[in-house]
């Protein structure tokens, strides 16, 4: 039963991410990214890590991809443009895939497991803790300054987006919330007793 | 002789546990379908009562049929797909759309016991489902190629993201105090001898409220209905939808926003426990309180959609960003810091 549905997420997921790099129409790329994303925490549920695929989903595909899908959308893309370069630019994109791909490589068979680990799987900490807990509990111990610096450099990151983005400029006029929300009938209207025939 | 068939019965469930699970989500949805049936009626004769109208009063007894009805019309008319539509996703849309919201019934625990599927994350599954039904509307404005259901999916996109934020934080909230993600866990830390006073709607206001107003804007609910505004957008993302694809489009949203009354109700409103813990209560099954919470909650969205004016969108991120943000990072950091020093709570519970 678990076989079968590992297969099942993992032909669909590389399938997927086939599909990701074939499809002509960049919205139905992002499209099969997220299948790919669902069918990963998929993989996650049956190794009985339900946190990380729950979180999987809520990160990647509930905020990522959102984004990735709404700008992908807002992208006015000339297909024709964009083929035309295919062939001056396909040695350097191949070398870089021979590359990518011979790293790939050289870690999948220099695969070796810390020598710890092996101890560590014969004996989990608890045996009925969830694996939420277990989590928690290492990464706020053992891993707190990794996990606090991961943080930092996310927060240095998104700084760094808004300030490359943010603009004053200075002919524009911009809603002060707290001056609308101050103003008061008393000092914005003004009653006039308009006298008959005359006007004011 | 029916203890006989009794135990025929649960041998057989125990010898095929997917079958089990089959028929009680099967159960499950039809349930909740009807119960959804019902409540876009309140939710129609509630905004009619406000406005000194009757509402729907002429299919069966006091309007009683009026959802089957329409039901049956929708799914009898042709539906008509735009040439210029991109058809696979545009048909794709309101399926995983009333998909997505259906699913996430799956680990609601209805009573004690009654979850089809109790599992440890629960909080975290709805969570997520309820961050991918944004996915429906984005599918079905890009795909519809017009103008504008595509700026009502740019508009879903930015109000569902930002609202899910604050909705995250307050749940954070929630969980520290029960010190579980299951949710039927969740229900049983707040039964203590207080009954009502004991729940965490009490302990956790200002969470319980901004929990109430972001699960209006998560599901598009007015005063923050944005993605459909008339005035602006004709019907938002769903104009170029008919019959059979925007019934689906419109039960997602009633399932969504049921499932967000169920949501209250766990986290804040202590699911099936009863209100009181004496005798006459406490003899009322959990499924029937669970329910009423569900309904008391439900009747708030529709008087919300009654009597509030929609707001403006620049208002709307506002108050996602600058108001419920700070309040509800605030929150997780004080309620944790009291969790820290005291343990057991300022109730002593």
């Amino acid at each position: 039963m678990q076989a079968v549905f590992f297969y099942l997420f993992a032909s669909i997921m590389i399938a997927s991410a086939g599909v990701v790099i074939f499809a002509r129409n960049p919205v139905h790329s992002v499209l099969f990214l997220i299948l790919a994303f669902c069918n990963g925490a998929g993989l996650f549920l049956l190794a009985g890590a339900e946190f990380l695929a729950m979180i999987l989903i809520v990160v990647y595909v509930g905020a990522v991809a959102v984004l990735f899908l709404f700008v992908v959308m807002m992208l006015d893309v000339d297909f024709a443009e964009l083929k035309q370069g295919f062939i001056k630019y396909l040695p350097v994109g191949v070398a870089v895939g021979i590359v990518v791909l011979a790293e790939l490589g050289m870690v999948a068979i220099g695969w070796t497991s810390a020598p710890s680990a092996a101890d560590a799987v014969a004996n989990p900490i608890i045996p009925q803790m969830s694996n939420t807990a277990a989590l928690g509990q290492i990464l706020y111990t053992k891993y707190v300054i990794f996990f606090q610096a991961s943080a930092l450099v996310l927060l240095t990151a998104m700084i760094g987006a808004i300030v490359l983005t943010l603009h004053h400029k200075p002919n524009i006029k911009r809603q002060k919330i707290e001056e609308q929300n101050a103003r008061t009938r008393e000092n914005v209207i003004e009653i006039k007793k308009v006298p008959f025939r005359t006007g004011v | 002789m029916s203890d006989g068939w009794m135990s025929a019965i649960s041998d057989f469930f125990i010898a095929y546990p997917l079958l089990l699970a089959l028929v009680k989500s099967v159960l499950l949805a039809v349930a909740l379908l009807i119960y959804v049936a019902y409540v876009i009626l309140a939710d129609r004769k509630i905004w009619a009562a406000v406005q000194l109208r009757r509402g729907p009063n002429v299919v069966g007894p006091w309007g009683l049929l009026q959802s089957f009805a329409d039901f049956i019309k929708f799914a009898l008319k042709e539906p008509v797909i735009p040439d210029v539509a991109n058809k696979g996703i545009f048909l794709f849309a309101p399926f995983i759309m009333a998909t997505l919201s259906i699913a996430a019934w799956a680990v609601i625990p209805v009573a004690d016991g009654w979850a089809v599927g109790d599992i440890n994350v629960g909080i975290l599954y709805i969570f997520a489902l309820s961050s991918l039904g944004v996915y429906g509307v984005i599918m079905g404005g890009w795909a519809s190629n017009s103008k504008y259901p595509f700026l009502s999916a740019l508009r879903s996109a930015a109000q569902m993201v930002s609202y899910e934020v604050s909705i995250g934080f307050v749940i954070i909230t929630v969980l520290l105090c029960a010190g579980s993600l299951n949710l039927t866990d969740i229900v049983a830390a707040q039964d203590t001898p207080f009954g009502m006073a004991g729940w965490y709607w009490l302990r956790l206001f200002p969470m319980f409220v901004i929990f109430f107003v972001s699960a209006l804007a998560e599901t598009n609910r007015p005063p923050f209905d944005l993605v459909e505004a008339e005035s602006e957008l004709v019907a938002g993302f769903m104009i170029e939808y008919s019959a059979t694809p925007y019934v689906l489009f419109m039960l997602a949203e009633y399932v969504a926003i049921v499932t967000m009354c169920a949501l209250l109700t766990i986290l804040f409103f202590g699911g099936w426990l009863p209100p009181i813990k004496i005798a006459p209560f406490t003899y009322v099954p959990g499924v029937i309180w669970f329910v009423l919470k569900v309904s008391f909650f439900f009747f708030f969205f529709a008087m919300v959609k009654a009597f509030v004016p929609r707001y403006r969108y620049d208002q709307l991120m506002r108050l996602g960003w600058k108001v419920f943000l700070p309040i509800s990072l605030a929150m997780v950091i004080i309620v944790a810091a009291v969790l820290q020093f005291w343990p057991a709570g300022p109730a002593g519970v």
